[in-house]
């Protein structure tokens, strides 16, 4: 304990990361001074990473239930029924900081954290996806942060056997010194067998399974709660390293005796290690824990508590087990030959005691660090709005040939196969679709039925950068959309809400702003958020990031049967666009790419006009009346029906506008709009019922040939669109842009 | 016939080959733990599948080929016991000596996961007898050290005595002569790289692996 007053100086507590109103009330509720270890305890639960004290009251105000949730945000993950019995678990999370430090470890350990999210609650682990943003492709650092990340991400994820089956890849200048790494899991369980953290009973033993402790990771959680400057590479001290095998071992290990009673609660060691695990399992459970540390198994001699409490060291579960079944578990985790030892029990004191060496290092109670860990309403102001830009006011290009290919070649639209190959998608032989096709939502069949869950994630941080408002739906409505594409029912989504220091007001405005935008269209679809993860201080000296929250959202396909890609188009179909065109330009790849310019206000999104197109579209899906369908995102229609183009092997003919400006319509980024591609008999019956329905919908076009054409504007090759848009990553990555 | 699928703590391509077999021989593949020593009596197919066995550390498949299961396994093939290794088990196969020569980095240094196309080398195998000679399958590869490599002498042997079983038609890895999978001398042992086992459905890779499995089973 606490010897003399001057143990702890202002010094020791601001390298803590604690303010001094924080260190204040920790006096105040242990009614004395904390030792080192109790310091070091406080600080990581009162990290932002740990406590969201400046995002948790605009959080609070997400839709968080729906007729399909089982347990919404608070735990490990979100858990959704998926009818017969299934539940899905899911949840994405942020693992920026690290992965700019050491992209390999950062990236690697980011995707075996989110396993273990989902792991920990009883699922088996089915997919995962990434959303990745680097700085701009010809900054120093760029190419060997992808390179590491990539391989991270495929080194992990491979290794362990869960297929990779989607993401996304934006490069932007606003991403130079704070790269993303946001790495989304699904898993799979029965809904009758969801396994929770809190704590029960007292006296029952707390078991520490998988890798030993050792000194790596310690104080991760404060490093990725600052902000980055000239010195951050000092900081790699604080990356933890991976290690998949064991992950593996744990996951099968975990499942293994999940099938038994032995387990009361369990709850992975992330984050701020034995020190949040054991204080949220007591936390939810209002019960106290006594640890004692020489059990704990540790990776080398000599550790301090201090030390342990602190480590951050990968693949580490805790658990309260049921009395009488200690043997039980022992036999499990040897026969999968991890760590395993007895280091605490359960008690009715309602505090953190830990003993080290025979001495009381920590005695402290345990709820203010969960309950009153502090809760900021951080001033806030609203993003200006920005002018609206007409079609007619952007300058059309006069070689439409030249502007499709720079389109299809820059790096936002440039395949990401270089990455996605790198990433084993088929292993457990369930993926029915993935990245591979370049479709909207990959499909993943729940093993052994006809049904399939669809993920996707999105965001268009340009949006919300210029709108945080509007850009929050946009980010919500465009999963609802890929989801639909794929002709699922969107259940639910999960984020990752990636921005700046919440210290200054215009960037509080920009999350306030984006979690207000993103619940209305939560709202609008009946699409709750059961989990996430914030991610603030992404700055490099005083500069921050574009403001990005991240959606990863989950449907269900009742029947596999009935589904749709974006490959299918066949020779003779007619190309039907639903939705309202107007052309719009602002904050679009075509003025950023052909203009270089990211102004005007984003297309804003209609969310009823989103839902009736949306549902008609999936109507149609499911009465096999298309045979392929995409949305349309950035680049418009052109980007769309090229890809489409790919994927069928057939060529298009647009009917674009014989006068006027044709780049809006060509590329304007109308929310709210899907491309069908559909047999000739169908078309006339489609367009009456839209029509009925007050949807917007037109004939666009048709398919064959192997040219994408659009009525002069433009003409090529559909070979020589793909090479374009082929071409760029690897020519990146060689080194020969 | 029963057959097995062999699972070291880190495969994970077990289930993939469970599903396989299963769906071929309409009977439960047994599961055979790494730390079991004898194969039990009636096995007469045996899979070793893909993933990381221990981790793949040292080099991909070698203590794997050094667990007890393994040198049981390897007795009975050499009295003709049918054995298939995909992928991992491929370098499990060639790190126990059951099959010559080794799989290296792939040529790129990446980890390479895609739908491959294979030609057909060898119609007139254990494994490929349902297959049109020349003709081509398609299979996907997901693989870090897919490069198969032998000395001159032994390239030279297998090639003249018609053990290479697949080639690529566009060498995702840098194999030698774009070798895919071969077989042992018996005939009886075979590995290869991709992974027919996940070639077994419409909706998923397609159905070109069903071949492989139809052709070793209907031997037994």
């Amino acid at each position: 304990m606490a010897r003399k007053k001057s143990e702890i100086t202002p010094e020791i507590v601001a390298e803590h990361g604690l303010s001094e109103s924080e260190y204040d009330i920790i006096l105040d509720r242990l009614g004395r001074e904390p030792n080192i270890n109790e310091l070091g305890i406080f600080s990581v639960m009162w990290s932002e990473h740990c406590s969201y004290k400046s995002s948790r009251r605009h959080l609070g105000k997400f839709l968080t239930t729906g007729d399909r949730v089982i347990q919404g945000p608070g735990e490990n993950a979100g858990v959704i029924d998926i009818d017969d019995g299934d539940a899905i678990i899911f949840k994405m999370e942020s693992h920026n900081h690290p992965s700019y430090i050491e992209p390999y470890q950062g990236a690697a350990t980011g995707v075996g954290g989110i396993m273990r999210d989902v792991f920990t609650m009883g699922a088996r682990p089915i997919a995962l996806l990434n959303a990745l943003r680097f700085g701009e492709p010809t900054h120093p650092k760029t190419r060997s942060l992808v390179s590491g990340v990539v391989a991270g991400i495929g080194g992990y994820g491979n290794c362990v056997g869960v297929p990779t089956v989607g993401g996304e890849t934006n490069f932007h200048k606003g991403y130079n010194g704070n790269i993303l790494v946001n790495a989304m899991c699904v898993g799979l369980a029965r809904a009758d067998n969801v396994f929770y953290s809190a704590a029960k009973g007292v006296g029952n033993p707390i078991f520490y399974v998988g890798s030993k402790t050792g000194r790596d990771g310690i104080h991760g959680a404060t490093m990725a709660s600052a902000e980055f400057d000239d010195d951050s590479d000092e900081k790699r001290p604080t990356v933890q390293v991976g290690d998949p095998f064991t992950e593996k071992l744990l996951i099968e290990a975990c499942l293994e005796l999940m099938a038994t009673d032995a387990i009361i609660a369990i709850q992975d060691m992330g984050a701020a290690g034995l020190t949040s695990s054991s204080i949220e399992m007591a936390d939810k459970g209002g019960v106290g824990i006594e640890l004692n540390l020489d059990h704990v198994p540790q990776r080398e001699p000599n550790m301090t508590a201090y030390e342990m409490m602190l480590s951050e060291s990968q693949e580490r579960m805790l658990m309260v087990i049921q009395p009488g079944k200690e043997q039980l578990a022992f036999d499990v985790f040897e026969k999968w030959e991890l760590d395993v030892a007895k280091i605490g029990i359960t008690t009715d004191t309602g505090r953190l005691v830990l003993k080290h060496k025979k001495k009381k290092v920590c005695d402290i109670p345990i709820s203010p660090l969960a309950d009153d860990a502090p809760n900021y309403d951080r001033p806030h102001v609203k993003t200006k709005k920005r002018p609206v830009i007409m079609a007619s006011d952007v300058h059309e290009t006069q070689d439409y040939d030249d502007a499709l290919l720079r389109i299809m070649r820059s790096p936002n639209i440039a395949s990401k196969r270089w990455i996605w190959e790198q990433y084993d998608r088929h292993v457990m032989s369930d993926t029915v679709d993935s990245s591979q096709s370049g479709g909207d939502a990959a499909i993943v069949r729940i093993h052994g039925s006809n049904k399939a869950v669809a993920i996707t994630t999105d965001c268009t941080p340009r949006y919300v950068e210029a709108d945080p408002y509007e850009g929050g739906k946009q980010c919500v409505a465009e999963t609802w959309r890929n989801l639909t594409c794929v002709g699922a029912d969107p259940i639910a989504i999960t984020d990752c809400l990636n921005f700046g220091n919440p210290e200054r007001p215009e960037i509080m405005g920009q999350l306030v702003g984006a979690i207000d935008g993103m619940n209305e269209a939560c709202h609008a679809f009946d699409y709750p958020v059961v989990s996430g993860n914030v991610s603030l201080y992404n700055e490099t000296n005083g500069k921050a990031i574009p403001p990005t929250p991240a959606v990863g959202g989950v449907g269900l396909i009742p029947d596999l049967s009935k589904f749709s890609t974006l490959n299918g188009a066949k020779s003779g179909d007619t190309l039907i666009l639903i939705g309202e065109t107007t052309g719009w330009l602002g904050c679009s790849v075509y003025l950023a790419e052909i203009l270089s310019r990211e102004d005007g206000a984003p297309p804003p999104v209609d969310l009823s006009a989103e839902k009736l197109n949306g549902d008609y579209v999936r109507k149609l899906i499911r009465s096999r009346r298309v045979t392929a369908v995409h949305d349309l995102s950035d680049g418009g229609l052109a980007v769309t029906a090229c890809e489409m183009a790919f994927t069928s092997g057939q060529g298009m003919t647009l009917s674009a506008p014989a006068n006027g400006p044709r780049h809006g319509w060509l590329f304007g980024e109308d929310q709210a709009r899907y491309l069908l591609s559909v047999d000739a008999n169908s078309v006339n019956p489609i367009l009456a019922t839209a029509k009925a329905k007050g949807i917007v919908a037109q004939v666009v076009g048709t398919v064959g040939g192997d040219r994408l054409t659009a009525n002069g504007a433009f003409d090529l090759p559909i070979s020589e669109i793909r090479e374009a848009n082929e071409g760029w990553l690897p020519a990146l990555m060689s080194g020969d842009t | 016939m029963q057959t097995a699928v062999i699972r070291f703590p880190a495969s994970n391509c077990d289930r993939d080959a469970l599903v396989a077999l299963e769906k071929v021989t309409g009977r439960k593949p047994l599961v055979i733990w790494h730390r079991e020593t004898e194969l039990p009596a009636g096995v007469g197919f045996v899979v070793l599948p893909g993933g990381f066995s221990y981790g793949d550390y040292l080099r991909s498949g070698a203590i794997a080929s050094r667990s007890p299961i393994v040198q049981d396994i390897k007795a009975k093939s050499e009295r003709g016991l049918a054995v298939a290794g995909f992928c991992n088990g491929f370098q499990v196969l060639t790190e126990a000596g059951m099959l010559p020569g080794a799989l290296m980095r792939n040529k790129n240094l990446k980890f390479v996961c895609r739908p491959e196309r294979l030609v057909v080398a060898n119609a007139n195998t254990r494994f490929t007898s349902k297959y049109e000679a020349k003709s081509e399958v398609v299979f996907p590869v997901a693989h870090h050290d897919g490069s198969y490599y032998a000395d001159k002498e032994t390239i030279g042997r297998v090639e003249k005595e018609g053990r290479v079983v697949f080639r690529y038609t566009d060498n995702p890895n840098g194999s030698v002569n774009d070798i895919a999978g071969i077989v042992n001398e018996g005939g009886n042992v075979f590995g290869m790289m991709p992974h027919p086992e996940r070639a077994i459905d419409p909706l998923h890779g397609g159905t070109d692996g069903l071949g492989l499995f139809k052709s070793i089973l209907e031997t037994l």
